[in-house]
């Protein structure tokens, strides 16, 4: 590491140490309420982010070298974070956010999956929460619905995996339901008892059945016009309404993916759709939560980084190291979190990729036991078992 | 537990008819699998080399817009409009194509073979006018070799100029090639750790990073030229030999047969064998097939040098795949080629239908239902797992689909007490077979036999 980069480490850590000490790990928002008054939104970013793009140590004087074309964007102040880190200017929607301490980041984290750089086994096991020695697939169930099944009063109406498919995050033996916006059944009352009968000779259609009648009854009388009207392209601002909307009625952890992040060839036009959809889901979340978003923490987390190194189509390869998004009025924003490893040939992982410092876990463990009162047991031990949350990054306000 | 013909059809085919008799017995299935293609002759449809010339024609005409201004611009812009506009509608025309052969066929094991290889060697082009070229892709590089070696169907697919675009292979370039020595393009993994993950030795196989490392370089060389598809660059090639899985390929100059030569070895590696029985056990058979029945087939394939209909029989005769429990459900495709088979729904109404319908009827609820028509969300393709398929979202898209389209496509919807007969042939329970007397209009009888867990499972 250079000096230069290693001074502006140092300088940042600082603040982060500092705020450790001065402030307590339980949140006001936890000790006033019960523990499901907070609000908890995971996005799960498909496709492995680039996270030195995303969020752009241009500080570090190794990143020009490895980025010919992608390059170091300088500090720009539109853009410009903290000095050392800039924002991809397609987040650029976001820096009021930043200002308001709505908005920070965890560079260098990553889950413990290594070397492979499969998407689908990297995907696997960032939803199942295990770590890498256990192996996604002997562990079914996702880490969010772990997280639901040692809380108390769980209901199907709890927990929501939002858009088509089922997510892995969240299911598990806890109770959650899954829908995506739009969908209308039109059964007469006859037709539905019929139906019902049919379906009721196999658990898994007939809970199925239940469910998507439920909740096509409630959609008709709640979703709004505006809302069900968005048309093509809008898909991820129906999702983060049809959250919110959720969000705001008995529903405290709300779940989604946003694809598109595999650049590997011309990544400067290619990153920027899926980061427009982050940008306007975190936007239209915060505009429909309404004063619901000042206890409401979004993590969007990806399987794993991208290589320091540009390829040779103007894009990257996958990586290990990369960054976590945190947004929303719980958490403690305007400051990129973690220890910077520093780009230089001895500090990248495997001589390639950004060197993780910090699983993406311990950040995830912090949230849960700041919004919803976990222990460091629950989380080390069901949640995310194998862990050691160590001492938990203070996210939250 | 041994051959069923409703299980034939059900389980390994596009589902039971009124109007094709299911095959008599296994070795029938096989006959026709080594026949000729009856389907394929009934219903053509465009190879690629079509919709590349037309992506050609696409590209130079916007290429040639650049340099003009004023009313020759939008001239321009308006036939590549129309261009884009005659695309869409030809793919649209030849879905209808692909559906009618399975709503028709007496050799439905075919066409779930076309479609489960077609996913195990997932590709995806963009969308827009290059969007209906799947159907190219499918058609050339996957539904000739079904029958074949798999040796040759992975050769097909891996080095068809959709797959190398998809896994950005057309542009990976040796680091020490000629076009690679100034540094500006390099090596893309992509294709080469798909190739040993997805599509040869699975994840869980014995190869290691190096391999696919040295694979990437050994694919070097593989690219698309928008006049004549597949070509070899030697200039982009990595010179020298790459050594994967501890054999050597290559070195005496570069050329794609020390390629193909890699993809055989592949081909025929045991673990291979392991992760193809694997993934077809688990999609005909039971979403976590019996070890046994795994190993019976990898047996077949090794012993038969990867003869995918030897491979095939050893699954179609093993009892485990006779099991009368279905457990599986039928993916939304496969759904709606029942549900017509089913309803018997005349060919020439199918290929009839007018490109909106087809899209309304078909590709969005298709969607909804959680399977956009050939577009997984990534190269491992969709997954098995019947709950992955019934989730409320999925089941709601299937009832409105059941309530609504049938009487779209039909002139006038069936007796739904026959219609569970067409549609199960004796495999309906007492609750559904009260259901379709007692529904309220025939509608409703029909769309109770369509989302009765005995036609969504198989």
């Amino acid at each position: 590491m250079t000096g230069l980069s290693r001074r502006a480490f140092i300088a940042r850590s600082g603040v982060l140490g500092c705020s450790l000490a001065a402030s307590p790990f339980v949140t006001p928002v936890t000790l006033a309420a019960a523990p499901w008054d907070a609000r908890l939104v995971v996005i799960i970013l498909r496709g492995a982010m680039d996270g030195l793009d995303v969020v752009q140590p241009y500080g570090d004087p190794d990143l020009a070298g490895l980025r010919p074309t992608l390059g170091a964007r300088g500090a720009d102040e539109a853009i410009d974070l903290d000095g050392f880190y800039a924002l991809h200017p397609g987040l650029a929607d976001l820096m009021p956010l930043w200002g308001a301490g709505e908005l920070g980041f965890a560079h260098a984290v990553s889950t413990p999956y290594r070397d492979k750089r499969s998407h689908f086994d990297g995907q696997d096991l960032l939803e199942a929460g295990t770590g890498f020695d256990v192996g996604p697939s002997a562990v079914r169930d996702g880490w969010l619905n772990r997280m639901l099944q040692s809380m108390p009063d769980v209901t199907a109406e709890t927990a929501y995996a939002i858009g088509q498919g089922e997510l892995r995050l969240l299911s598990g033996d806890a109770a959650a339901s899954s829908w995506s916006p739009g969908t209308r059944l039109g059964l007469s009352e006859a037709t539905e008892t019929l139906m019902a009968r049919v379906a009721a000779t196999d658990p898994l259609i007939a809970s199925a059945f239940t469910r998507a009648v439920a909740i096509a009854d409630t959609l008709d009388e709640t979703l709004t016009d505006e809302a069900a009207k968005s048309g093509a392209g809008g898909h991820h601002r129906r999702v983060a309404e049809f959250a919110a909307l959720r969000l705001k009625a008995e529903t405290r952890v709300a779940a989604f993916s946003i694809n598109g992040w595999d650049t590997h060839a011309n990544q400067s036009r290619s990153l920027n759709r899926p980061l427009s959809a982050l940008s306007e889901t975190i936007l239209t979340l915060k505009a429909a939560l309404g004063p619901v978003w000042g206890k409401t923490a979004v993590l969007a987390m990806t399987e794993f980084g991208r290589t320091a190194r540009e390829n040779g189509s103007r894009g990257t390869d996958h990586g290990t190291g990369g960054v976590m998004l945190l947004a929303g009025g719980a958490i403690r924003g305007g400051r990129v979190y973690g220890d910077w490893p520093g780009l230089g040939e001895g500090d990248l992982y495997g001589g390639r990729d950004l060197m993780p410092t910090a699983d993406v876990r311990a950040y995830a463990g912090a949230a849960m036991t700041g919004l919803f009162g976990l222990s460091a047991g629950d989380i080390e031990r069901t949640v995310f078992p194998g862990l050691d949350l160590g001492a938990p990054p203070d996210i939250l306000l | 537990m041994s051959f069923d013909t409703r299980l034939a059809e059900i389980r390994f085919g596009t589902g039971l008819s009124p109007r094709v008799a299911a095959p008599g017995d296994a070795s029938q299935m096989l006959e026709r699998l080594a026949g000729p293609d009856q389907a394929a002759l009934n219903f053509p449809v465009r190879g690629f080399d079509a919709h590349l010339s037309l992506i050609a024609a696409y590209t130079q005409t916007r290429r040639g817009m650049r340099d003009l201004k004023g009313p020759a611009k939008t001239e321009k812009r308006d036939e590549m409009r129309l261009m884009r506009k005659d695309a869409t509608r030809a793919g649209l025309e030849e879905f209808r194509m692909v559906l009618a052969r399975g709503v028709s066929t007496q050799d439905g094991f075919r066409e779930r073979l076309v479609s489960f290889w077609a996913d195990h060697f997932t590709a995806v082009p963009d969308g827009g006018l290059t969007a209906p070229s799947i159907l190219g892709y499918q058609e050339d590089a996957i539904r000739p070799y079904v029958t074949g070696r798999f040796a040759d169907l992975l050769k097909a697919a891996v080095t068809h100029p959709l797959m190398l675009v998809y896994l950005d292979q057309d542009r990976s370039t040796g680091p020490g090639s000629r076009a690679g020595r100034n540094g500006k393009r390099g090596l893309n993994e992509n294709l080469a750790r798909e190739v040993l993950e997805l599509h040869t030795l699975g994840v869980d196989g014995p190869y290691s990073q190096a391999d696919v490392r040295q694979l990437a370089e050994l694919f070097t060389g593989m690219s698309v030229r928008l006049s004549d598809g597949f070509v070899f660059k030697s200039r982009m090639a990595e010179p020298g030999a790459e050594t994967v899985l501890g054999k050597t390929y290559g070195g005496d100059g570069a050329s794609v047969d020390a390629i193909f030569a890699a993809l055989d070895d592949l081909a025929l590696h045991p673990a291979t064998a392991r992760h193809l029985a694997g993934k077809l056990a688990a999609h005909f058979v039971a979403d976590v097939p019996a070890p046994k029945l795994v190993d019976h087939v990898a047996g077949a394939y090794l012993r038969s040098d990867g003869d995918l209909i030897a491979t095939y029989g050893a699954l179609l005769e093993h009892p485990f795949a006779w099991m009368p429990d279905r457990t599986k459900a039928r993916q939304p495709y496969d759904f709606l080629v029942a549900a017509l088979r089913a309803l018997a729904v005349p060919n020439d109404q199918l290929t009839g239908l007018r490109p909106g319908l087809v899209r309304r009827a078909f590709l969005r609820p298709m969607t909804a239902m959680g399977q956009t028509f050939s577009r997984p969300p990534g190269p491992d393709g969709w997954p098995e797992a019947a709950a992955h398929w019934i989730t409320p979202q999925g089941l709601a898209a299937r009832i409105e689909w059941s309530m609504k389209a049938p009487e779209a496509l039909l002139p006038a919807l069936p007796d739904p007490r026959e219609f569970v007969e067409h549609a199960l042939g004796g495999l309906a329970g007492a609750d559904l077979q009260f259901a379709v007397s007692a529904a309220e209009t025939r509608a409703d009888g029909v769309a109770m036999v369509l989302i009765s867990p005995e036609f969504q499972r198989r």
